[in-house]
Formats: structure tokens, C-alpha cells, sequence
């Protein structure tokens, strides 16, 4: 005897996944049911039916049922039973085999919806119509299939901080910017009406169209005619397509008139001078770009005196230099400063700039941590770092550091070996320690020695820097 | 809108449609934050199609069309007589959110002439997508044209805000882009390019986001006398050198006021098709430029039929091809059985022998694949050696109509 099971109209996943189980937990065989939809939400026809075990699906087919219900076709839950009766009767991998005739008719269904809930992704039009603190946008729209539910987390995850229903002839979704609901059947005559904003957007889709490459029957096969009545640039369409060939003609008839206006030298003349002129100018680029590492909350940029004899080059601002906006103001500057005393280097007829512009940094808790910036952030940096000092000419280019090194030859140069003279991205210059690397030695008589070594390198730097001829 | 920011939007667009990229595909996954709009899905959606059955899927316009340069082969060039008009970076941030929000497009597609000077240009259109995205949580798709004479700097600084970056190399070879294209320089093409490839590639080393959608390119094909063996060849060194996400060819198309340098007529469409098909390829299927173009004639493919055909009517001695042992790749060199099909093929057969009619379910296009293929129930050795087999396998010689 034929056991009839009676689901809910559209996609009733919950309906369909009890009954399968309480029939396989019968071992009721497909060709003994009869799926009908449409009914009360009752299986069987009348009673209860008891929770029976959950089937162990693979996940392929678990999904493949997710997309089915969907389908309009009133035999989906029949092929779908099917389908789980083998593949639990001993052909587990059946839905590999993609040549067998339930497996392929199975997967056009499946593409069907997808191709549905893409679609419905695709043409929605939303109108926008005022409402209380701001606007509502709603649109209507007629899916093929029951894809509500499945089309409703793409619009979620696009249109967030905006409140939106659509309304569809099987059903609505609302979305409030916190909260999804999905509503009942809406009737067209309930969406909004024009929008002021879908005149430029008819104007934008005729400037789009290309007369010359007009393929209209291309056009419907990808937006096939019956989504066409609630896309408002659909009825420009058979005007575009009429005059296509029109305006064509004139196109190529009004071709080759002699120019005007040519004068290359002056384009190629405007082109070349865009580099800024001053070093003010290329501070105000900097200034007034992105941090190109994490964290920066504004550029630090350097200071001193165009034509200084020295240059120090730093890794990068740290917390203090942040906050004042100032290069080497914090404990390594200290240091930094005490050391130029000692051997008698006027701070201010030295010019200091860091190679990284930005403080990179964590934040933990109410601290900021300081992190060391990639060989890539550095390299970032380095158009600038090279058009400073050439606007600078210092005789000399002190690297305090690894970083300064990386930067301004683009090499990654150990330190303690190179340590000295050496040249520098075209600079005459000297390569040492930075000073925070002084900071940071915890024995006592270790740090005394380094610092003395670090004033024996500064004394070198002040030697060499007063022999460059200019 | 205002009437005559209506205007703008026509010229700025009618100005924008003869770049061939339009896609969003290949951005990374990404979805607005509370408060914010945009999404990106990984595939791209195409939101409408033009009667040219292009897809719309984003905003594709000008930042504006006066430009100081004079390529031949472009409506906007500084001696074309064409209307001007120039967005403000406002305009084009408000359009943009005006359109999104009604899902009428998945982003934006910026380009512009070059005024004043390469960086004022390249300038503004970062500020367009810095300003999405700082000032309104947009995180939808940009993508930015370069001006590849550019500073470095600022290319940078456009790539934190773009998901795609471009650099038109647009003509094949130097010389070309001499003759057409005077002020532009090859070099600083490809240098810019170079500095992309570095980037992105950097970028991805240190989980940073920089173009996560790659950088792309378009070539425009028939505007000189370049074969398409040769402009095949540039893109494979494109793909591999600069690790490109796409090569857009762009039939050279007729424009008002066409430049005297320019030639009269277009070339078929038809050409820029097969050279899509060639460049699939290329990049999926395994072919050698060498092989595309041995199916052709003189440097230039077939137009009659595909380039996979055209390698396998050439080259008959290697089919048919047993469906149920052959290796993937020779499978791939089947006409008609794509790569999707072929997965398929290889999945089932380990199941079962596969006979014709579960072929026929597993691939669109199997009549093209008839004499090439042979089931457990399909042999079709001889025709291989038949003389009319190209005749067979053409499709009847049309008038190619522009307007059918
Ligand atoms: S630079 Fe050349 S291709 Fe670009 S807009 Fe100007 S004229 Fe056209």
C-alpha cells in the first residue's frame, strides 16, 4: 500500500528531513510513497509522527537536499528520498558519479536554484522611500523558485547598515540593520514606486551600451525577458537596439578629421614636473598620506637644517615621537643627543628623520606596543626617505641601525659587521648602532663599553663629515 | 540628481565604456561591518547586461575625460573633439553609494584622463576610494586604472583602498605604442606593472591587504598590425612575469572621429573572441602559445572555428581519445569536453565504464566531440581520417553581421 506524505508548500526542509527519517527508520522504500505539498503541516495525513533517528548523510548530500527543496518541481522530495535510500543502502559515494540519472537530474536541479538565488542576487532593485530617521529600501521582486531563505544572507552581509524588505509573491524578508525577519506572501502592488536616483541610473546604462557591438540575443540569454519588469532600465532596451546600427553609421562617417589641438611636448612637459619641488612640498605628501604600516596616527617627519653636514637616519617614531610629532624627542633621542654632546655635535645643524614615517605599534590594553617594520613596510617608505635627503644634501648619512641600513641601500646589512664608513643609496655615509639598542642591554659595564664605542663611531662620523668638500 | 550632473554621468560614462575589464571576480571574501555597506563575494555578480550582452556589474566611469595625452586609438584623447566634462571626488563617491545602495551595482570601476599632471590624477582617484572606505565603511569592490607615470608613492597608497589595480599595456608592442600612443612610454608601463606584482606579492607574504584582487591589463587588438600569435605571446610573459589576474582584449572599436592613424574598419569581433578562448587556454587547459598558433594560419587564429578544434584538426593523430583511460591533459585536448566535464569524467570512471550517453550527461557540448572521443559503446577511429572533417565540424560560413 501507498503511504501518502503531505508537506508544507515551498521549501519545507524541516517538513521533508522528519519524514525521511521516520520512513527510512520504517525502511519504507521510495516507489511506496506519494510526496504531496500544498497541505497543513501534517505527515502521514493525520497524527503525530515520533522523532525517529537522524540519518548520516555525507555532507555532499546533506547540501545537494539543502538546495533541492528549493525547486519548484513537485517531485523533488520523491528524487531526493531516492537519492538517500541509496546512498544508505550501500552506494555511500553515489553522488561522484555524476553520469547516473538521478545523480544528473538531481545536480540541473540543484544548478537551477543556484542559478535562481544568483539571479534574485543580481536583480533586485531596491527603491528608496523616506521613513522615520532616515530611508527604507524595498523592492519586489518574482524569484522562479522558493529561494528566499537562501538569497537572504548575501543581502545581509551587503546591505548591513541599511533597513531594506523585499517582497516577493512567496514570501518577504526584512532586515531592520540588526535583525532578519522573513514575512509573508507579498502582493506587487505593496513595493515602492520610482526612485529618484533611477534616472541616472537609465542614463548611466545607455552610456554603457557599445552601438557598435550590439548582440541582444547574448543580452537576453544572460538576463532572460521575464526579470525585465522590475528592472527599470529594461525599457530603454528596444530603443538602444533600434538605433544601434544608426548611430554607427554616423560614427564612422564623421571618422578621421584632423586634430586641433596637438601639442605633445607640452603634455610630456607637464608629465615630467610632477615630482615635488620643495622638501616642504614632499612633507605635505607625507603628510597627508596613509600609514603603510599598522598603527600611526600621524607622520613624524624629520628636522634639521637643509644642507646640514649630518643626517641620521632612525627605524621609526616611537610612542613619544608619536604624540609630539617630532623625530627622537623620546629615550633614544635622550641618548642620542647626550652622545652628539659628548663629542660635539650641534643638534641643531644636524638634520634627523626616521626611515619609516609611522609609529608601528600594538595596542595592548592602554599601552601601545612598539613592533618593527617589515623589510616590505620599509621599502614602502623608501621613495620618500631618498627624495628627503636629496633635498637635504647632507655630507653625510649617518643609519643608525638595521632598518636605516635596509632603507636607504635596500639591502639587508648586518650591522655589527658593517659598521663604519660605507656607502649609502649614493650617499657618502656611516652605518652604526641606534641608540635604542643601547637602551636595552641590561649589564651595566656591557651598556658602559657600547655606549663608549657608540661616541668613538659619532666621534668618527663628526671627523669624516667635516673632510667632505662641498 | 541635477540635470547637469546627469550630463556628467553620460559623458563620463559613454567616456569609460570602451575598457573591456568589467568584472569583480577574484576579490577577496569580505562583508560590511555594523553600519556599513558592501560585500565582496568572490565571484562577482553581474548586475545588468547592455544590449552588447556585456555585463554591468559596476560603476565604470571617468574621474573625467580631458586628457593631456593623444593616443590615437582613444575617444578622449587631447585632439578628439568629443564633449568634456569632470567629476568632483564627492560626485563620484555619492554616485557610487547612490547606486550600490539600490543594488543596482556590486562597486566601483575608476578611471580618468590624465589632467594637470599623472600624480594630480592618480591623486584623486585614490582619494575617491579612500574616502569609501574611510569615511563610509564602504567595502565593496574598487578597482583603480593606474596612471602608470605615477610616483610609486602613490600607487602605494592607492593599493591599500583598491581590490584591483590596473595598467593598460594597451598595444602589443613598443613600436605600436610609439606610432599610436606617442607620449606614452612602454617602459614606465611595465615598471609600474613590475611595482604592482612586487607589491601584491609582498603583501600576501606579510597578510597585509594590497589589491587583493591582483592587477589586470587590456590590450586593445586591430588597431595595428600585430598578429595574434604575438600578442598571445606578450600576455603568457604577462601572466608569468607580473603574475597578472586577467588580459582584457578590446577589439579596437570604431569611435566618433576616429584618428587619421587609425585604421578605417574594426576587426570581427569575432577576433576577440577567439583570442578569450586562446587565453583560456593558455591559463587553464595547459596549451603552449606555440600550439594555439600552429592551429591558425600566419600568426592569426582560425575565425571559423575555436582554437581548440583548430589544434585538434591539426593534429589528428593524437585522437580519438578513450574517455574511460585517457590522462587528463589529452582529455583537456578534447574540443567540446571543458575542464568541469573533465572532472567529472575522471570521478565517475573510476566507478564504472562509461558509455556515450553518460557523456552526454556530464558535458554541454559533446557534438563537437563525436569523432574525437570514444566510449565503452562509441568508436569512431575512422572518421578521424576523413577529408571533409573540417567542413563537418564548421559552422555553416555566415556573413558575419554586426548586427545579428
Ligand atoms: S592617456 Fe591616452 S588612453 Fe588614457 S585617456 Fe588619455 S588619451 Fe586616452
Amino acid at each position: 500500500m501507498k503511504r501518502r506524505v503531505e508537506l508544507q508548500e515551498g521549501a519545507d526542509l524541516d517538513g521533508f528531513r522528519r519524514a525521511a527519517r521516520a520512513l527510512f527508520a520504517g525502511q519504507v522504500p521510495p516507489e511506496d510513497i506519494v510526496w504531496t505539498t500544498g497541505g497543513i503541516p501534517a505527515l502521514f495525513g493525520e497524527g503525530q509522527v515520533p522523532e525517529a533517528p537522524r540519518l548520516a548523510l555525507p555532507r555532499a548530500v546533506a547540501d545537494l537536499v539543502g538546495l533541492v527543496v528549493c525547486h519548484r518541481d513537485p517531485e523533488r522530495y520523491a528524487l531526493l528520498y531516492a537519492l538517500i535510500w541509496r546512498v544508505l543502502h550501500g552506494e555511500r559515494d553515489l553522488l561522484t558519479l555524476a553520469s547516473d540519472p538521478l545523480v544528473h537530474r538531481l545536480a540541473m536541479m540543484a544548478k537551477t536554484i543556484r542559478r535562481d538565488v544568483h539571479k534574485m542576487h543580481a536583480f533586485v532593485r531596491f527603491r528608496a522611500v523616506p521613513a522615520d530617521g532616515g530611508e527604507h529600501f524595498v523592492a519586489w521582486f518574482e524569484p522562479d523558485h522558493f529561494v528566499l531563505a537562501l538569497a537572504a544572507p548575501f543581502f545581509v552581509d551587503r546591505f548591513r547598515g541599511m533597513r531594506w524588505s523585499i517582497l516577493t509573491p512567496v514570501g518577504s524578508l526584512h532586515w531592520d540593520t540588526v535583525a532578519l525577519a522573513i514575512g509573508p506572501a507579498a502582493d506587487r502592488r505593496d513595493a515602492a514606486g520610482g526612485d529618484i536616483i533611477e534616472e541616472s541610473w537609465r542614463g548611466y546604462y545607455e552610456s554603457a551600451f557599445n552601438p557598435a557591438r550590439v548582440n541582444p540575443a547574448l543580452m537576453r540569454a544572460e538576463m532572460p525577458k521575464r526579470y525585465w519588469r522590475n528592472l527599470p532600465e529594461a525599457n530603454l532596451i528596444p530603443g538602444l537596439v533600434r538605433s544601434a546600427a544608426s548611430r554607427v553609421g554616423e560614427m564612422t562617417e564623421r571618422a578621421a578629421v584632423p586634430s586641433a589641438k596637438r601639442n605633445p611636448e607640452k603634455a610630456v612637459a607637464a608629465m615630467s614636473d610632477q615630482d615635488p619641488k620643495t622638501l616642504e612640498a614632499l612633507n605635505s605628501l607625507i603628510a597627508a598620506s596613509e600609514p603603510m604600516v599598522k598603527g600611526g596616527t600621524r607622520a613624524v617627519l624629520g628636522e634639521g637644517p637643509i644642507g646640514a653636514d649630518i643626517a641620521f637616519v632612525g627605524e621609526q617614531p616611537g610612542d613619544q615621537e608619536d604624540i609630539e610629532g617630532r623625530p627622537f624627542v623620546g629615550p633614544a633621542g635622550v641618548m642620542l643627543d647626550r652622545a652628539m654632546r659628548e663629542v660635539g655635535i650641534a643638534r641643531s645643524r644636524v638634520y634627523v628623520t626616521n626611515a619609516v614615517k609611522h609609529f608601528k605599534y600594538e595596542q595592548r590594553g592602554k599601552r601601545r606596543l612598539h613592533q618593527s617594520p617589515t623589510a616590505g613596510e620599509v621599502k614602502h617608505y623608501r621613495w620618500w626617505l631618498m627624495r628627503e635627503l636629496a633635498f637635504v644634501e647632507p655630507k653625510l648619512v649617518v643609519a643608525l641601525g638595521a632598518t636605516a641600513v635596509l632603507a636607504l641601500t635596500g639591502k639587508a646589512l648586518p650591522v655589527t659587521r658593517m659598521r663604519g664608513p660605507h656607502e649609502l643609496g649614493g650617499h657618502k655615509g656611516f652605518i652604526t648602532v641606534h641608540p635604542s639598542y643601547l637602551l636595552r642591554i641590561p649589564d651595566p659595564s656591557a651598556k658602559e663599553a657600547a655606549y663608549a664605542q657608540f661616541l668613538d663611531d659619532l666621534s668618527a662620523v663628526r671627523a669624516l663629515s667635516a673632510e667632505v668638500e662641498r | 540628481m541635477a540635470q547637469s550632473s546627469l550630463d556628467k554621468l553620460r559623458i563620463l560614462a559613454d567616456a569609460a565604456k570602451y575598457d573591456a575589464s568589467c568584472a569583480s571576480s577574484g576579490a577577496e571574501k569580505r562583508i560590511a561591518k555594523p553600519g556599513g555597506i558592501g560585500s565582496t563575494t568572490g565571484s562577482g555578480i553581474c548586475h545588468s547586461y547592455t544590449p552588447d550582452g556585456r555585463c554591468v556589474s559596476l560603476l565604470k566611469i571617468l574621474l573625467t575625460n580631458y586628457c593631456l595625452f593623444d593616443c590615437a586609438y582613444c575617444i578622449n584623447r587631447r585632439s578628439s573633439n568629443v564633449r568634456r566634462a569632470r567629476f568632483s571626488v564627492d560626485e563620484v563617491v555619492d554616485l557610487t553609494l547612490g547606486f550600490y545602495k539600490r543594488n543596482y551595482i556590486e562597486g566601483l570601476f575608476l578611471s580618468s584622463g590624465i589632467i594637470r599632471s599623472p600624480d594630480y590624477t592618480m591623486e584623486q582617484m585614490m582619494l575617491v576610494a579612500r574616502k569609501l572606505r574611510r569615511d563610509h565603511g564602504f567595502a565593496g569592490y574598487i578597482h583603480l586604472k593606474a596612471i602608470p607615470e605615477a610616483s610609486p608613492w602613490l600607487l602605494e597608497q592607492a593599493g591599500l583602498f583598491a581590490d584591483r589595480m590596473s595598467v593598460n599595456i594597451e598595444l602589443a608592442s613598443d613600436v605600436s605604442l610609439k606610432r599610436l600612443a606617442p607620449e606614452k612610454d612602454s617602459r614606465s608601463i611595465s615598471s609600474a606593472m613590475g611595482q604592482m606584482s612586487e607589491r601584491i606579492a609582498e603583501a600576501r607574504e606579510e597578510r597585509r591587504s594590497f589589491a587583493p584582487a591582483g592587477q589586470s591589463t587590456q590590450m586593445i587588438v586591430g588597431a595595428d598590425e600585430t598578429t595574434d600569435e604575438a600578442v598571445l605571446r606578450t600576455s603568457a610573459t604577462l601572466y608569468s612575469e607580473y603574475r597578472l589576474k586577467r588580459v582584457y582584449y578590446s577589439a579596437f572599436s570604431p569611435i566618433p572621429e576616429a584618428s587619421p592613424n587609425l585604421p578605417v574598419k574594426a576587426p570581427p569581433l569575432r577576433r576577440e573572441n577567439r583570442l578569450y578562448q586562446a587565453d583560456w587556454l593558455l591559463r587553464f587547459y595547459g596549451f603552449t602559445v606555440e600550439e594555439i598558433a600552429a592551429g591558425g594560419e600566419g600568426g592569426m587564429l582560425d575565425l571559423r572555428i575555436d582554437p581548440k578544434l583548430a589544434y585538434a584538426l591539426k593534429h589528428r593523430e593524437r585522437f580519438p581519445v578513450d574517455v574511460n583511460s585517457a590522462d587528463r591533459e589529452l582529455l583537456l585536448r578534447v574540443p567540446g569536453l571543458g575542464s568541469r566535464a573533465v572532472d567529472k569524467i575522471i570521478a565517475s570512471r573510476r566507478q564504472t565504464r562509461l558509455r556515450w550517453e553518460d557523456v552526454a550527461r556530464l558535458s554541454g557540448g559533446l557534438r563537437r566531440a563525436r569523432v574525437f572521443l570514444v566510449t565503452a559503446d562509441h568508436h569512431p577511429a575512422r572518421l578521424i581520417d576523413r577529408a571533409d572533417l573540417r567542413d563537418r565540424l564548421t559552422p555553416p560560413a555566415r556573413q558575419l553581421n554586426l548586427f545579428e
